[in-house]
């Protein structure tokens, strides 16, 4: 178990001095002079260049690469370009709020897509099997920002229950939650779907409903624990895709999360911001994917043998 | 052939199939009877629906259904050439990868594991970034991002046939490995690349209008579904319709590739065609 633990940690670590390569470069490919950006169309050009020696603009890339590797290394992520803060400040801030709506999303996600799935498989072929994956396939095809822009409209705009900007108290996670939980839902639904199906087909089962068990135990106790692989595995993939899915909910909540920081930083061309960003949410995505593995080996033995 | 028989053979796949030609008849001759889609009239804002305009009119007094109308071709068209740019992208890397193995195999999946670790919408907003907001950088960036998803299938694909008999014989009657890769082992590792390719249309369509919503992509007044989404928002209290029906015409297409690519899917996974 060690050996595997070890073996996907070291996956992890690459994939982390990949990102931040990534996002280096392909930053400083950006074209357009930043100094003269942040300095303004007033600025005189020496004011631009005292401005880009400051920021350390000036250096040749592989300077500026080595001294940004090095910073990340004892957790600088840079300073702001237009209020000189630290990126660490602001991400910090802002993940915690981030991590919070992710999680309050699985949470909808989760209480939606399994029992929606157990339902459809135990009802296999009829109403409620074709209602419920109806709803998944619309939920699966469905832009998240315009469910979003759906429920304020509902919700906000003309029954005017909930607020939709910000955050302002536990009515506020409702909305979002539920705009990013209801794809991952739709398919967790199938994903439980599928698994159920293929597990109630099992001899065990049959064995279990030969000794009298009531069809509910047969259901949850046997039948949902065996499915239980595939299905953690599909809320690992969907937490990933949920994060991803976070920079437009953000920004239509006007959630104060890293989606949001990073829209608005890019907006206003402030690379460090953007950069600390992105590299704190594949981060967070790789931790999350390294988790998702771990908890695959340890519900089934035969992947961590191999 | 089989799979085309098969397939007409699934309900929902040929409602899918019905649907999709509907829609792209619709985008193909609809521009010519619907009015111009530039034509304002600022007297005439957020007017409702009426037999003039079906959706209404927008802020600056457009007719909306026009605009949808002509929205979809961009859409369709975004969502098609995009996955043709991931897959030739996601064709060379794994073709490199699955043919050579080694270092090559070892480096390029290193770089598919980083593309990975990008959530897809962020992978693309960085590339629009970099190259600058259009229609053409919207779809090379889309590309992009479901390219390692390509890679990685291509490369399974070409690992379990490049030690088959029948490429022994080519390779021994002096073919070069460029002819080996592009005549013989792409040709027999198309099937589930094309299913694959098909499935990602829909999600490729979200991810633009996702992109162009954010104002990354396809720029006004170009009538891109998702971009007109990111106008209404502004006039939600003004005309709450206009946040609709661009946003069901998304849906309804994606439902619609989604019901065709589920079809093929169901029908190259065995054990899922079992159960259904």
């Amino acid at each position: 178990m060690l050996k595997y633990f070890l073996k996907k940690l070291g996956m992890v670590l690459i994939v982390l001095i990949g990102a931040a390569t990534c996002s280096f470069v392909v930053l400083h490919a950006i074209p357009g002079d930043t100094a003269q950006a942040i300095a303004g169309p007033q600025a005189t050009m020496e004011d631009v260049e005292r401005l880009r020696a400051s920021m350390g603009l000036d250096k040749p890339l592989t300077e500026q690469y080595k001294s940004y590797i090095i910073g990340l290394c004892h957790g600088n992520l840079g300073f702001s370009y237009h209020n000189g803060k630290p990126v660490w400040d602001l991400v910090a801030a802002a993940w915690p709020n981030t991590m919070r709506l992710a999680l309050s999303s699985m949470l909808v996600a989760i209480l939606l897509g399994i029992p929606l799935g157990v339902l459809a498989a135990v009802k296999r072929g009829r109403v409620a099997d074709t209602i419920s994956m109806v709803i998944a396939f619309i939920g699966i095809s469905m832009p998240s920002f315009w469910l979003a822009l759906l429920l304020i409209l509902l919700f906000c705009v003309n029954l005017n229950l909930v607020p939709f900007y910000g955050i302002q108290g536990w009515q506020s996670y409702i909305l979002p939650s539920v705009t990013l939980g209801v794809h991952a839902a739709a398919s967790i639904a199938r994903m439980t779907r599928t698994g159920m199906l293929e597990v109630l087909g099992q001899d065990y089962i049959r064995t279990a409903r030969g000794k009298g068990l009531q069809e509910s135990r047969v259901v949850f106790l046997h039948a949902l624990r065996n499915a239980a692989i595939s299905i953690v595995t599909i809320i690992g993939l969907q937490f990933g895709i949920l994060l991803g899915g976070q920079v437009v909910t953000e920004t239509i909540f006007s959630w104060p999360g890293i989606g949001r920081m990073i829209v608005d930083a890019l907006n206003s061309r402030d690379l460090q911001i953007v950069q600390g960003g992105i590299l704190i949410l594949a981060c967070t995505f790789a931790v999350i994917n390294l988790l998702t593995d771990l908890l695959y080996g340890i519900l089934d033995p035969r992947i961590r043998y191999n | 052939m089989k799979i085309i028989k098969k397939i007409l053979h699934n309900p929902s796949a040929v409602a899918g199939l019905v649907l999709l030609l509907f829609i792209c008849l619709c985008v193909t001759i609809g521009p010519l009877f619907t009015p111009s889609v530039t034509d304002q009239n600022l007297l005439n804002q957020f007017a409702s629906s009426s037999a003039e305009h079906p959706m209404g009119t927008d802020e600056f007094g457009r007719d909306v259904f026009a605009r949808i109308v002509m929205g979809g071709r961009y859409t369709l068209i975004s969502g098609i050439v995009s996955v043709i740019l991931g897959l030739a992208v996601g064709i060379i890397m794994g073709a490199a990868s699955g043919y050579y193995g080694g270092a090559c195999d070892y480096i390029i999946m290193m770089i598919c594991d980083i593309m990975l670790a990008f959530p897809s919408v962020i992978l693309a907003m960085a590339i629009t970034i970099v190259l600058g907001s259009s229609m053409f950088t919207l779809m090379v960036a889309v590309g992009i991002s479901s390219s390692p998803i390509f890679a990685r299938l291509v490369r399974a694909q070409f690992m379990s046939l490049r030690d088959a008999t029948f490429v022994e014989a080519t390779r021994l009657s002096g073919a070069s490995d460029l002819r080996i890769i592009f005549c013989h082992l792409l040709p027999n590792s198309m099937g589930p690349i094309l299913i694959q390719g098909t499935l990602r249309i829909g999600s490729s369509i979200l991810l633009a209008a996702t992109l162009s919503f954010l104002g990354l992509g396809v720029q006004p007044p170009t009538p891109e579904w998702g971009s007109m989404l990111n106008s209404a928002r502004q006039y939600m209290w003004e005309s709450p319709m206009l946040g609709v029906w661009p946003g069901l015409a998304i849906t309804v297409t994606v439902i619609a590739i989604n019901l065709i690519g589920d079809a093929l899917r169901d029908y190259l996974d065995p054990r899922t065609r079992s159960l259904l």
